[in-house]
């Protein structure tokens, strides 16, 4: 290969080229929003937050959240389901609704040929949700199937244990989709509550990118909310504190290969420290093949499929955390590795060529996530929600340069925490013990 | 609803012109030595996907080494002659980019996602890889574990997908659909280096290839790149027309109760073998693309409506049905009942809603909505480059032309209500199918 590196050396500086222009936009009733216009193709794809998300509800009525989302599209205004599916497939616009601990997500693809009919119909499922009985029942089934299905699936089962573990009293210690107790006690007067709560306009994050106009996107997010009330009478959630220590748990599950879940304390967006522990985590198990747990895991010694790690950043909590599934004979061998090169990393730093690898791959992938109105209304929203400035885009990159082998080096002492990082297997582990 | 319908006629003009123009925008080359060319211009973006799709998969395997198409896709990943092991992914990754690859019945598919300016560099290293693989024995192995664990993931750990294989070899009788992609466990853990280099000496040739540009390109800098680096690697003259031992007559429908301690919820599934699209052919699949979605996509189908909303037998049913395949494909039905009815009562219903639908025929209003969400898609799909690239590439390399993928939108439209009622009456011939019941065992579901 030495031939064709020579050859192209000289390209593989990073290029430069125009990232999106955001607009940003204040609408007559107060609602912030971003734009990026493209009118390329006929459409716009717009993005919604009601931040709190299930975390406001009332912990004896977990899932109540995601059983009122499920409804949102399930009858409104003066239309039962079946109507409103009609509606919805006549003007073949795509509407997604979704709930998770932090915030209830609303996207759209709307043409521009039908978008004020299409606009008309999205608020009407926002508020007027009817709730009618046969929905719920319909639903609160569904609900209660995909609960059922989780209970016997090892991703979610570690998934369960590990949050419990993590996050004490926090919401985040119980799954936002509820139990089927608490599920099947819910009432409609309490879906109508928690809509109340949630969907207000004082927490609302609005993202567009497409076909339509900074004036007319103003218009258009006025009339969507119209009718929502301002603000909510449930206090956002506190910040969680995250009690993870070194011990292994073993959950026992019939099946031939364990799933891991693991993690420690994280680091959050706004430390100053962010970025350097962002490139760590690429070079530990972030990046796709090239990464230190995929080389010693997976390449080396043939252990397993797939290993990653990454920076779980939420609003109330921030962990480093990954996963590893491997045979029930070589997961303790899997295990043994990864608590190695987390000391490792601790006790060495990295390399100042992974150093370089690490940045030269992470600026140059960052352009490519820009390629498509849906891709960047919903990277737009992320930004908004994380309280980054419109900016930030273009400063990205050099952030990420400028951090020195030295900056690294003392991240990685002061995060990477080997005694302190926690793993639940289920499965039938050979070797690991419950401790 | 008259207002919304009055936009609906522009909305048509416009996806037929967006259809038009995305036509208009292909193009389509061929090297001296056999390889296909097409390029789709986007230049939203300063970004290219590349990839390259061999018309061999796991069909193609011989009888005894099943996996070896995909192990072989692993090992492409590790040496070359002029790249060590694991160069070619570092170096899309030193240049911001990601790669991967993908095995299937039919093809087998590489591709880099990165800047446009590095489309020379991705070039060269796939031509590289397309002839050069230079293994040992002792490197193989470790890989091998790799593909044994990725079978413990997707199939070992999941009840589900090991009654999908079941199910597979049940419908196929002769063809080897019937084995799984991933390969038989006991069939991996024998695979060696030489049946891999017979694989790869067989199908890895530019004669078996098609090259699929899409991004921020111009088609004239892609063909005279592609001349420089794919031009001269020589085509395999050995290489034979696609010709796999196809289905007997099918006379025996076939039942299978899989019991699995793992079953969340028991369901009930039937496969029945079902025609594929065929090159200047279509119209059948189209009608039964219609067709599953008449029955299954989305609240207003008709499996939805009468089982899901009216009798309240199942929480969830569903009909499926892809006709990018070289030979028969199948369709599908599965229906997972609400807690109080019985797997013989949730079959017994799915087939009831079947026969009344026969009788009723299709619905015009909710046939013009289904064709209406295909003109939409049109104008959705080119939002995503990536996924038109795989798409193009998926149907190349399943032996439909160019034209096959740019007359479908115009056939779906033109598919009338009597045609899927007869695509329907052709394809529920029960003596060509699979019934599963999937449970835990427990229960009265037995």
């Amino acid at each position: 290969m030495k031939r064709i590196v020579a050859f192209f050396a000289l390209i593989f500086a990073t290029p430069l080229w125009a990232m999106p222009e955001i607009q940003t936009i204040v609408t007559r009733q107060g609602v912030n929003a971003w734009l990026v216009e493209d009118h390329n193709i006929p459409f716009v794809a717009l993005e919604l937050r009601f931040i709190g998300g299930a975390s406001i509800e009332p912990l004896e009525k977990r899932g109540v959240a995601t059983l009122m989302t499920g409804l949102l599209e399930e009858g409104s205004g003066d239309m039962d389901a079946q109507s409103f599916a009609t509606a919805r497939e006549t003007l073949a616009a795509s509407f997604g609704y979704d709930v998770y601990d932090d915030a209830l997500a609303i996207s759209a693809k709307i043409l521009t040929e039908n978008r004020d009919d299409t606009v008309t119909l999205l608020r009407q499922s926002l508020i007027e949700p009817r709730f009618d009985t046969d929905a719920i029942e319909r639903v609160r089934s569904q609900i209660l199937s995909i609960l059922s299905s989780n209970e016997k699936s090892p991703r979610d089962i570690a998934s369960k244990h590990f949050n419990a573990k993590a996050y004490g009293n926090h919401p985040y210690a119980t799954n936002y989709e509820g139990t089927p107790e608490a599920i099947s006690a819910l009432t409609k007067n309490d879906l109508i509550d928690i809509h109340r709560q949630l969907l207000v306009k004082d927490r609302v994050i609005v993202s567009a990118v497409g076909d339509i106009s900074a004036a007319d996107l103003s218009e258009l997010i006025d009339h969507l909310l119209d009718g929502l009330p301002q603000s909510s009478d449930r206090p956002l959630p506190q910040s969680a504190s995250v009690t993870l220590d070194g011990t292994i748990d073993v959950i026992q599950f019939p099946t031939p290969q364990s799933f891991v879940i693991f993690g420690q304390t994280g680091i959050a967006q706004n430390d100053p420290d962010f970025f350097a522990a962002y490139i760590l985590n690429h070079i530990l198990g972030g990046g796709g093949f090239e990464s230190r747990l995929m080389t010693e895991v997976r390449e080396k010694r043939g252990l397993t499929y797939g290993i990653g790690t990454f920076l779980a950043g939420r609003d109330y909590a921030n962990l480093l955390m990954g996963q590893v599934s491997s045979s029930n004979d070589t997961v303790a061998q899997a295990i043994e590795v990864i608590r190695d090169e987390w000391r490792k990393l601790a006790q060495n730093g990295v390399t100042p060529n992974e150093l370089a690898a690490a940045k030269t791959y992470l600026t140059g992938a960052y352009p490519l996530r820009f390629d498509g109105n849906g891709p960047i209304a919903n990277i737009l929203v992320g930004m908004q929600r994380m309280g980054l400035d419109p900016d930030y885009i273009k400063t990205r990159n050099d952030r990420i340069n400028t951090v020195s082998l030295e900056e690294i080096n003392h991240v990685a002492a002061r995060l990477m925490d080997a005694d302190n990082l926690y793993f639940v297997v289920v499965g039938e582990p050979v070797g690991l013990a419950n401790n | 609803m008259r207002k919304v319908l009055l936009a609906l006629g522009t909305l048509a003009i416009w996806a037929t012109q967006s259809a038009a123009d995305l036509r208009d925008r292909v193009t389509e080359f061929y090297l001296e030595n056999g390889m296909q060319i097409v390029v789709i211009p986007d230049n939203r973006a300063p970004v290219v996907t590349h990839m390259v799709w061999y018309r061999s998969g796991a069909a193609d395997e011989t009888p005894g080494s099943s996996g070896v198409a995909h192990f072989l896709e692993h090992l492409l990943f590790k040496k070359t002659k002029n790249l060590a092991d694991g160069e070619l992914s570092k170096t899309v990754a030193d240049n911001g980019g990601s790669d991967n690859a993908f095995t299937s019945y039919d093809y087998t598919a590489y591709y880099q996602r990165v800047a446009a300016d590095r489309l020379e560099l991705m070039m060269s290293m796939e031509a590289e890889r397309m002839v050069n693989l230079d293994l040992g024995d002792d490197e193989i192995f470790t890989e091998r574990d790799v593909i044994i664990e990725e079978r413990n993931q997707r199939t070992e750990t999941n009840p589900n997908a090991l009654f999908r294989e079941q199910a597979n070899a049940a419908l196929y009788q002769n063809h080897r659909y019937g084995v799984p992609v991933i390969g038989w466990r006991h069939e991996m853990s024998q695979l060696t280096l030489q049946d891999a280099l017979a694989y790869y000496r067989q199908f890895y040739a530019p004669n078996n290839a098609i090259l699929v540009v899409a991004g921020d390109v111009e088609p004239q800098n892609v063909f005279e790149l592609a001349q420089k680096h794919y031009g001269p690697l020589p085509a395999n003259p050995d290489l034979k027309p696609r010709s796999r031992p196809q289905e007997p007559p099918q006379s025996a429908a076939r039942r299978l109760n899989f019991i699995d301690e793992r079953v969340a919820q028991p369901y009930v599934t039937r496969s029945y073998l079902a025609p594929e699209r065929d090159s200047g052919d279509q119209r059948t699949a189209a009608a039964l693309t219609l067709l599953a979605d008449v029955l299954g996509s989305g609240q207003t189908s008709v499996l939805k409506r009468k089982l899901e909303f009216e009798s309240k037998t199942a929480i969830y049913v569903s009909a499926s049905y892809s006709g990018i395949s070289v030979d028969d494909t199948s369709f599908g039905l599965a229906i997972l009942p609400a807690t109080d009815v019985s797997l013989e009562d949730a079959e017994k219903a799915l087939d009831a809603a079947i026969t009344s639908f026969l009788e009723e025929g299709v619905d015009a209003d909710h046939l013009a909505r289904i064709k209406m969400q295909y003109r939409a898609s049109e104008i959705y799909a080119q939002d995503n480059t990536n996924g038109l690239a795989n798409a193009y590439g998926r149907a190349l390399a399943s032996s439909l032309t160019l034209d096959d993928i740019h007359e479908w939108p115009e056939i779906l439209q033109s598919i009338t209500s009597d045609e899927i009622i007869a695509a329907a009456r052709d394809v529920f011939d029960i003596s060509a199918s699979v019934t599963g019941w999937v449970s835990n065992g427990k229960g009265e579901a037995q």
